[in-house]
């Protein structure tokens, strides 16, 4: 197993687990977003599919902790990956000319990844926990009227909409650069999938970004 | 200005040595548009001498963008401002009256600061010691066409090759990360049948020792081939990446030798 270990532990193996755990965490947004959108059906049909997910629980159990693994090698290889990269140069340039030859998406990878990472410790300690752990309203399975309720503060809504702007721009480079380091760069393909990495970005963002929205603005007669 | 020539200010990084701190010295120059940077560096040195002054350390051979040895970073860009060129091809004319510019070596922890603007870059010369080559007998000359090579691939390998190892890269990389030249290098010999009996032995041992080097990781941000002299592609990033990956997969050897 050492050859393995050392594979990824190199340069590009590094790479590589960000890019396997990337594209996990890409195909467990487009699930997510699903379930989220059953938000726009109607409570009757949302608390529906939240109680058929409960009874399945060890199944979502065995996948959450799967997330958990996938979150931590992504988010530690990340943090491991800067701080090996600055020190790399461990003399900065006066003159930084970073926006001259890369695009913003790239060069913030871990400032908006630190980001998410701040979004996803408040997500889920109000919504996860809320869901798993009771509270006065999911306890009587008005899972709909609990998201209602929680993104009635501007001040909540608003970090939601920012994050998930955020979120959209990380995986803007991250959906790309991860069919670069998997090595898949053709010079006919790799068009389209930066355009298709770019449309898939701006729907989550606006998928995910619309609920707080709804809720804020149009929700409020009920 | 006088006779169409323009005053610029410099601001050029000055340090005695490797273990010694660095800071940036102003200068003023009045230097005609159709100078290089290296022949107003020239100029400056020549001004300074004249007056018992140290110069300014640079490093320059060909002067014709071939030989990959003068690298410097202009107002945070390595080579200056104009894609597709060494810092010995840039013009003064590129630059307008009063301008002021910065001048920096290229900064790197596996390329450290000799004196002032030059850099010690064999790591390099590391990288390509450990697979930069192909090593065949190559006994008598072999018969026109006796290897078929596509014109295609041939020409893919030759824009790889292009590569002049100036490490503009590596200093245009917010991680100083040595990928583009690897990948080149590794890409110009599995693109050709003379390179394949070596080739997945040769990019494990080519990216050890990268890594060993103390290069950065690769961000994709791509910014190398924005500022690369020769245009080298990222695509041979993902070609070294492929092979690498299914070196590492199919080698039989558990231990990489350099």
């Amino acid at each position: 197993m050492g050859w393995l270990l050392e594979s990824l532990n190199s340069s590009l193996g590094k790479k590589f687990i960000m890019a396997v755990t990337g594209i996990c965490l890409i195909l467990f947004l487009i699930i997510h977003l699903i379930n989220n959108l059953t938000l726009f059906l109607g409570p009757e049909v949302f608390n529906n599919v939240v109680k058929n997910l409960e009874t399945i629980k060890p199944l979502v159990r065995v996948v959450e902790v799967i997330l958990l693994l996938i979150f931590i090698f992504h988010i530690f290889n990340g943090i491991r990956l800067w701080i090996e990269n600055r020190q790399a140069r461990p003399e900065r340039y006066a003159v930084n000319g970073s926006s001259k030859n890369a695009d913003v998406f790239s060069r913030t990878m871990v400032q908006t990844g630190s980001v998410i990472f701040v979004f996803l410790v408040v997500h889920l300690q109000t919504f996860w926990y809320a869901f798993n752990f009771g509270s006065p309203l999911t306890d009587l399975h008005k899972y709909y009227e609990f998201v209602a309720d929680s993104f009635k503060s501007y001040a909540y809504s608003g970090f939601y909409i920012a994050a998930m702007i955020i979120l959209g721009v990380h995986l803007n480079h991250g959906f790309q650069s991860a069919f670069q380091t998997f090595g898949w760069n053709h010079k006919k393909y790799f068009s389209f999938i930066k355009i298709l990495g770019a449309v898939y970005s701006i729907i989550m963002a606006v998928g995910f970004g619309s609920i707080p929205v709804y809720f804020l603005f149009f929700y409020g007669g009920n | 200005m006088s006779d169409g020539r323009i005053n610029l200010k410099l601001k050029i990084w000055k340090q005695s040595g490797p273990n010694f701190p660095g800071s940036f010295a102003d200068f003023e120059v009045q230097v005609s548009p159709d100078a290089s940077f290296l022949e107003m560096l020239d100029e400056l040195n020549n001004d300074l001498e004249s007056k018992g002054l140290e110069p300014v350390a640079f490093e320059s051979d060909c002067r014709e963008g071939i030989c990959g040895t003068c690298g410097l970073v202009i107002n945070g860009q390595p080579h200056g401002p104009i894609p597709k060129i060494a810092t010995c091809q840039l013009h003064m004319r590129n630059f307008k009256d009063e301008d002021t510019i910065w001048v920096e070596p290229f900064r790197a922890k596996a390329f450290p600061v000799v004196k002032d603007l030059i850099v010690k870059r064999s790591a390099f010369d590391k990288i390509m010691y450990a697979g930069g080559f192909v090593s065949v007998n190559t006994g008598g000359v072999p018969d026109a066409n006796a290897i078929l090579i596509p014109k295609e691939k041939a020409a893919e390998s030759f824009d790889a090759a292009a590569c002049i190892g100036c490490g503009a890269c590596v200093a245009a990389c917010k991680n100083a990360s040595a990928m583009l030249f690897v990948s080149a290098k590794v890409s110009q010999f599995a693109l050709l049948p003379q390179g394949q009996p070596e080739r997945y032995e040769r990019v494990q041992k080519m990216v050890k020792v990268m890594d060993d080097l103390g290069f950065g990781s690769c961000t994709n941000t791509y910014a190398c081939e924005a500022e690369c002299p020769k245009g080298i592609s990222v695509r041979n990033i993902a070609r070294m990446n492929r092979d690498y990956f299914v070196a590492k997969v199919k080698s039989a050897n558990l231990e990489v030798e350099v």
